[in-house]
């Protein structure tokens, strides 16, 4: 009897452990076809688990002066994203996402790319000229050097 | 006899909705002409002596550089290239298809799309929002390029 459910308990840590695994590889793809239209038009729609709850507010909230530009939607959008950004955020999950990792918990980046993940992620493998290519245009053009990068896949060469 | 005619009448029907699905070109047209309709009616209704849009001037609302707005989007060519007939790039590094009708056929079609790029285009370009006129006057130009 014991043998039996300390069995049972074995396999049942070996098969979360390797789910474990495996979801930490892999980004959620964006699901939502409303985030999808109106945070996909002038870059790809960034994973929410790439930046914690607090900086997903900030950018919902600022989107009349979005880096620059006038990225504004009606309150009923904006509501709408903003839930599913916090409910799949990088700290959201009852573990922190990578992303977290170096980010104080007082601190909200605005950017992806000055988190201290993503940072050192691309110091040590990218060359400068890379991002000097004029098709990447941008740190945040992801998808010029990670091309499945919509569907959560960031782990290619 | 009478089974035959019924039987060709209903080819004919299903011919006709086939035809109708295909010949989307006059479709597509004609709402882009609706739209238009409707800011002639704006325009109209504040300027008694308005006498159409022009795509002249939409061609210098394209062109020129107000730096009314955003410091990074001087300019309606700042995203959308220096032709309305070529590909554009947002300040992120992703393509926007042409804005002239004749290279991207579907544009211009999705009235809450428009309105909602106009808004805030024009915000960012020229710091405020366009006209009636001013917006008739772009799709005028691009429909024409
Ligand atoms: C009108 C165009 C536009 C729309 C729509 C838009 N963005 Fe952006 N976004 C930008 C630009 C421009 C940048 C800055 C790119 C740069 O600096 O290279 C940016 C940057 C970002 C960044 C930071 C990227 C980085 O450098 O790490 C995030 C996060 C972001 N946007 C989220 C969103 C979300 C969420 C939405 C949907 C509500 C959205 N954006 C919709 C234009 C837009
Ligand atoms: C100029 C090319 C380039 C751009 C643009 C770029 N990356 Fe990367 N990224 C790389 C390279 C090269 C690596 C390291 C090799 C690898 O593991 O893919 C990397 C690594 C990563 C990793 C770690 C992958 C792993 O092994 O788990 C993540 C996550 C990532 N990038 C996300 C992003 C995101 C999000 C963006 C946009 C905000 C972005 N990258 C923009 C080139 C780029
Ligand atoms: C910061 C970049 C940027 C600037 C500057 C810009 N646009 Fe756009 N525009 C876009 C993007 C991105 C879209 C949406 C993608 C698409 O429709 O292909 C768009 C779409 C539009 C649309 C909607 C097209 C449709 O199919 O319904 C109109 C109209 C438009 N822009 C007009 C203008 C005008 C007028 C100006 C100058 C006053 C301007 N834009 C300046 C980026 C820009």
């Amino acid at each position: 009897m014991l043998v039996k459910s300390i069995v049972t308990l074995a396999v049942a840590a070996t098969v979360l452990s390797s789910f474990m695994a495996q979801a930490d590889e892999r980004y959620r793809p964006v699901d939502d076809k409303v985030v999808i239209e109106e945070c996909g038009a002038c870059h790809m729609a960034f994973q929410p688990q790439m930046l914690p709850k607090k900086s997903w507010i900030k950018i919902m909230d600022g989107l009349s002066n979005h880096f620059g530009e006038d990225a504004s939607l009606d309150e009923k959008a904006v509501s709408h994203i903003k839930k599913y950004h916090v409910e799949h955020a990088a700290d959201s999950g009852w573990k922190d996402g990578k992303f977290m990792r170096g980010l104080s918990d007082s601190s909200a980046p605005l950017r992806i790319t000055e988190t201290p993940y993503w940072v050192r992620e691309h110091r040590k493998e990218v060359p400068d000229w890379a991002w000097n290519d004029p098709t990447v245009k941008s740190k945040a053009n992801c998808i010029a050097c990670h091309k499945r990068g919509n569907q959560g896949d960031y782990d290619d060469d | 006899m009478s089974t035959f005619s019924i039987v060709s009448g209903r080819r004919l029907l299903i011919a006709a909705v086939f035809a109708a699905c295909f010949v989307s070109g006059p479709a597509v047209a004609g709402m882009l002409q609706d739209t238009i309709a409707r800011y002639t009616a704006e325009v109209t209704s504040a300027d008694k002596g308005f006498t159409g849009f022009s795509a002249e001037r939409g061609r210098m609302l394209f062109f020129s550089r107000p730096a009314t707005g955003k410091p990074d989007t001087p300019s309606c060519t700042s995203c959308h290239s220096d032709s309305p007939v070529t590909v554009g790039q947002t300040r992120a590094g992703k393509e926007i298809a042409p804005m002239a009708l004749s290279r991207t056929p579907d544009r211009y079609t999705e009235s809450k799309k428009l309105a909602k790029w106009f808004r805030r285009n024009c915000k960012s370009v020229l710091g405020r929002v366009c006209t009636a006129m001013e917006k008739g006057d772009f799709l005028t130009f691009m429909a024409t390029q």
